[in-house]
């Protein structure tokens, strides 16, 4: 069987080493906090002289609209479902975020493949194929991943308007009504994350923790990562 | 890296796949439907699976295609996500059902086209592994110059990525055209002992390739189901 580092498969066209830019990635489950978290942090970076980009999943020219299409008839098998969204994060990596390393821009991402990765093993897929598909994405400068118990994310999901038919999984299905589907697949979901965890070195920060000491301790983490992978220091940058 | 994996995680069904592959102007799709014309005299369910027709990525293609947003990648992925919706849909399930599924190209294409683009060839057989193995696939091998000549003469407005202009080969469609099949056919000749495809002489006469098809087709057709007759005649 073929086996791929991960993010080990090249892209025509596109050269690691011009990509001066961070690629901060922010990891989670449905309705755990990562936007708010990302608009803080992005501020707070911005405070500190970075330029800042933002891309999230399902938002490519390319496929959005058929990915949209597709879930509102339901009509894609899981296979092409997995596909498509590769299709679709393919689209912005080439586009959004590849553009902004380039740039030398901190690139936040709101979930990169590992989210894909964890929905299509939920979804039933290979884990080592979904895995090989996405090996051709870049390795973030680092992975912080908000990990929450399917326990502590009902409350939350419920003040946001409750449980939505995807975010339950209810295309699988996986229990009578959206309220255990939704245990069960966020649950599911959750443990594939824990796992990728561990096997890609994200780190993991409580989202259980009140706002603000975690959205500091992120700006923390995330600022000092910079820091130490710092681009381009040789030489003045102001001409004497 | 073992280029096994494409197939790997499909199943054997009841049904018979039969697939042709080769440059445009090989003359394939017109044995293919011989073919058909013939399997169903003799009786048996026959179900046609044409490349890049998926209902629901098709759209996204299309337009991926007329705006010029693909890329070497997002090519490959979407054409993937289309083939991998009619596995789902069209080709297992009638293979289930013991059909012959008869494909006009298949992921042979893919990795001809993809490489040819720029991709790693190891990570494109990967994602097909999903992909049931032909029973029998068919290679039509033909001189670039005579698949010229029945294209260019036939069809003159080239599109844009059917003449692999996204690889910036040439200003001129046609002479990126023939740049670029000229690559594929290096890629397809690699496949051919790879996966163990049958070549077809596709400069010979129209019938003899069809009698040399059907001859390599029958031995796969014993214990195959044919259709129920119609009411009347049980």
């Amino acid at each position: 069987m073929s086996t791929f580092e991960p993010h080990g498969v090249p892209i025509p066209g596109i050269e690691p080493e011009t990509l001066s830019g961070w690629l901060v990635v922010i990891e989670g489950t449905d309705g755990v906090g990562r936007t708010s978290h990302i608009d803080r942090l992005r501020t707070r970076l911005e405070r500190l002289g970075y330029a800042v980009a933002e891309t999230g999943l399902s938002r490519s020219d390319l496929a959005s609209r058929g990915i949209r299409r597709a879930k509102q008839g339901n009509t894609l098998g899981s296979n092409a479902f997995n596909l498509f969204y590769a299709t679709d994060f393919a689209d912005r990596l080439e586009r959004q975020i590849i553009p902004a390393l380039r740039a030398g821009f901190v690139m936040l991402t709101d979930r990169y493949t590992y989210s894909l990765i964890a929905r299509a093993i939920v979804r039933g897929a290979d884990p080592e194929w979904i895995k090989t598909v996405y090996a051709v994405a870049p390795k973030p400068d680092a992975v912080y991943y908000l990990r929450i118990e399917v326990s502590d994310l009902v409350p939350r999901v419920l003040s946001q308007g409750g449980f939505d038919y995807w975010e339950s999984g209810m295309d699988l299905p996986m229990g009578e009504d959206l309220y255990e589907s939704f245990i069960e697949y966020q649950g599911r979901v959750i443990r594939e994350l824990d796992q990728l965890a561990g096997e890609y070195d994200f780190e993991v920060l409580d989202a259980t923790r009140p706002v603000d000491s975690l959205a500091d301790d992120l700006a923390l983490r995330v600022s000092r990562m910079l820091e130490a992978r710092a681009r381009s220091t040789e030489g003045p940058v102001l001409a004497p | 890296m073992s280029h096994s994996a494409y197939g790997t995680l499909a199943r054997q069904y009841p049904g018979r796949l039969f697939i042709v592959e080769g440059i445009d102007g090989s003359g394939k799709s017109t044995q293919l439907t011989l073919l058909a014309e013939w399997l169903r005299g003799l009786g048996y369910p026959v179900v046609f699976s044409e490349w890049n027709s998926s209902p629901v990525v098709k759209a996204t293609t299309s337009r991926g295609k007329r705006r010029k947003l693909l890329t070497p990648l997002t090519f490959s992925l979407i054409h993937a996500t289309d083939f991998s919706d009619r596995v789902e849909r069209e080709i297992v399930p009638s293979l289930k059902a013991g059909a012959i599924v008869l494909a006009d190209r298949y992921v042979y294409t893919a990795f001809a086209r993809d490489v040819v683009r720029g991709l790693d060839p190891g990570w494109v057989r990967s994602l097909y592994r999903f992909a049931p193995v032909p029973s029998r696939a068919f290679y039509f091998r033909v001189p670039l110059e005579v698949a010229l000549r029945r294209i260019l003469s036939a069809r003159p407005k080239l599109k844009w990525y059917e003449a692999g202009m996204d690889l910036g080969l040439h200003s001129s469609a046609a002479e990126s055209y023939r740049i670029f099949q000229s690559r594929i056919l290096v890629e397809y000749e690699k496949l051919v002992g790879e996966y163990g495809l049958a070549v077809m002489d596709a400069t010979k006469a129209v019938e003899i390739q069809q009698s040399a098809m059907r001859a390599a087709i029958r031995p796969h057709l014993t214990s195959l189901r044919k259709e129920a007759k119609s009411l009347e005649h049980v």
